[in-house]
């Protein structure tokens, strides 16, 4: 199934002299249970593309589809409603809200949707548990380490039925430990059937990707082939 | 890889016969690098005649004959741990000639040579990744191998990426001439020396 879809996306921001040419043509298609990370240099699109994907900016031309639905056809109230129930954002800086706890902040997104509170908060559990901080449920973000923040941010993004993960520089400032939990979460997702977009400049997290895609200058420029299976690194003389 | 002393690190556990120091060499290294028959016996003969490890005189040579190290091979074996590596000269690196031979190239883009490159070490960054993801849990020698290999070739994307940027800024600044009257340091002549 496929969950997000992305066909001949262009953003041109400004106009006359000071036209930039953000997407260029871009397509995308990304299937339940995988996981695609799209690499590039500052300024080469990728975090339009991803709030183009996320419906938090429209495109200027070409059509985006979320979970089957065109989002030029829906509503803003239809594309919030999208938001809260199919696409998950995690963000390069968290975004939690600091007056609410993990649990509370994992919960809003489903209570914004008018699930009761009860249900919410036992499903932000659910998914707080899955990633090691049910202990840490009743803390405040400033009470949490950069690493643990990350993880409730993710916890946010997938909890509930939201089946299209989109995250922006997913390990920001974390070391490189905490960058490989973060990509072991997100793999994770994608093995219960999430599909996720990772947008990231780090060679390492971007290999725990299934495709990898590199953009310049708004462009696909190149996208890597399916790997042969780890065993090849194990047989002598199998390297180009 | 030093088998040499990888084998003084092993028999400093305690004496060992051939065939076994093989097996562990292989389990402790994630298995990546296969070790043949020949190599460790040619080793442990070497090893034996510089006075660092000794054998059982009574024994057969064969899988069967076994091997302890000596004081001397335990002072040798703390000695290479601490000495570092030769990384004080740049290395003959195949992709930096690649990319300067690009350069000089004419029709040859020298941004479709990084690219290609580069999605090539992400391919086989994916690949160890998979490794990491599937076995190296379980195995911490595994664990550190794979590490090692993705900052690497990590490593080497960087510097495609920085390559790259570089490029594009010069093809459109116009070149800073050097200061007059001051030296301008010159790349050491052995650059490329070692293999």
């Amino acid at each position: 199934m496929t969950l997000l879809e992305m066909h001949g996306v262009s953003k041109v921001y400004g106009s006359g002299d000071a036209e930039v040419h953000a997407l260029r043509g871009v397509d995308l298609t990304v299937g339940a249970g995988s996981m695609v990370a799209v690499m590039g240099p500052s300024g080469s699109g990728k975090s339009t593309l991803l709030t183009i994907a996320g419906s938090l900016e429209e495109p200027t031309s070409g059509a985006v589809l979320v979970d089957g639905a065109a989002l030029s056809g829906l509503s803003r109230n239809g594309r919030a409603r999208l938001r809260r129930r199919v696409i998950g954002y995690v963000f390069q800086d968290f975004n939690l809200l600091p007056g609410l706890t993990a649990a509370e902040n994992v919960a809003l997104p489903l209570e914004l949707d008018g699930v009761p509170q009860r249900r919410a908060r036992s499903a932000a559990m659910g998914v707080l548990d899955e990633l090691g901080l049910a202990e840490r449920s009743g803390r405040y973000p400033d009470e949490l380490s950069g690493g643990e923040r990350q993880r409730v941010a993710i916890a946010r993004a997938v909890v509930g039925e939201r089946r299209l993960l989109l995250a922006d520089e997913p390990s920001g400032a974390l070391d490189s430990a905490n960058g490989e939990a973060v990509m072991r979460l997100v793999h994770a997702a994608c093995k219960r059937g999430v599909a996720a977009v990772v947008v990231t400049h780090d060679a390492q997290l971007a290999s725990w990707a299934d495709r990898v895609v590199f953009l310049r200058d708004g462009r696909v420029a190149d996208r890597t082939m399916p790997p042969p299976g780890p065993e090849s690194l194990l047989t002598p003389g199998s390297g180009r | 890889m030093s088998v040499r002393h990888a084998l003084l690190a092993l028999l400093s556990e305690g004496p060992k016969y051939g065939l076994q120091l093989r097996e562990e060499f292989e389990a402790r290294t994630g298995e990546v690098w296969p070790l043949n028959v020949g190599q460790v016996y040619t080793t442990l003969q070497r090893l034996e005649r510089d006075g660092l490890v000794e054998s059982d005189d009574t024994a057969e040579a064969g899988p069967q004959k076994g091997f302890r190290i000596t004081p001397e091979g335990t002072e040798e074996l703390a000695d290479w741990l601490r000495t570092p590596p030769d990384l004080g000269s740049p290395p003959r690196d195949e992709l930096v000639i690649k990319v300067l031979v690009a350069l000089r190239v004419p029709g040859v883009d020298v941004h479709d040579v990084i690219q290609v490159h580069r999605r090539y070490l992400v391919e086989l960054m994916q690949q160890w990744t998979r490794l990491k993801e599937d076995e190296a849990e379980s195995d911490l020698g595994l664990a550190l191998v794979v590490d090692a290999e993705l900052f690497r070739l990590d490593s080497v994307v960087r510097w495609l990426d920085t390559a790259d940027g570089r490029l594009r800024r010069a093809a459109t600044e116009p070149p800073v001439p050097a200061p007059s009257g001051v030296p301008v340091p010159r790349l050491r002549r052995r650059v490329g020396v070692r293999r």
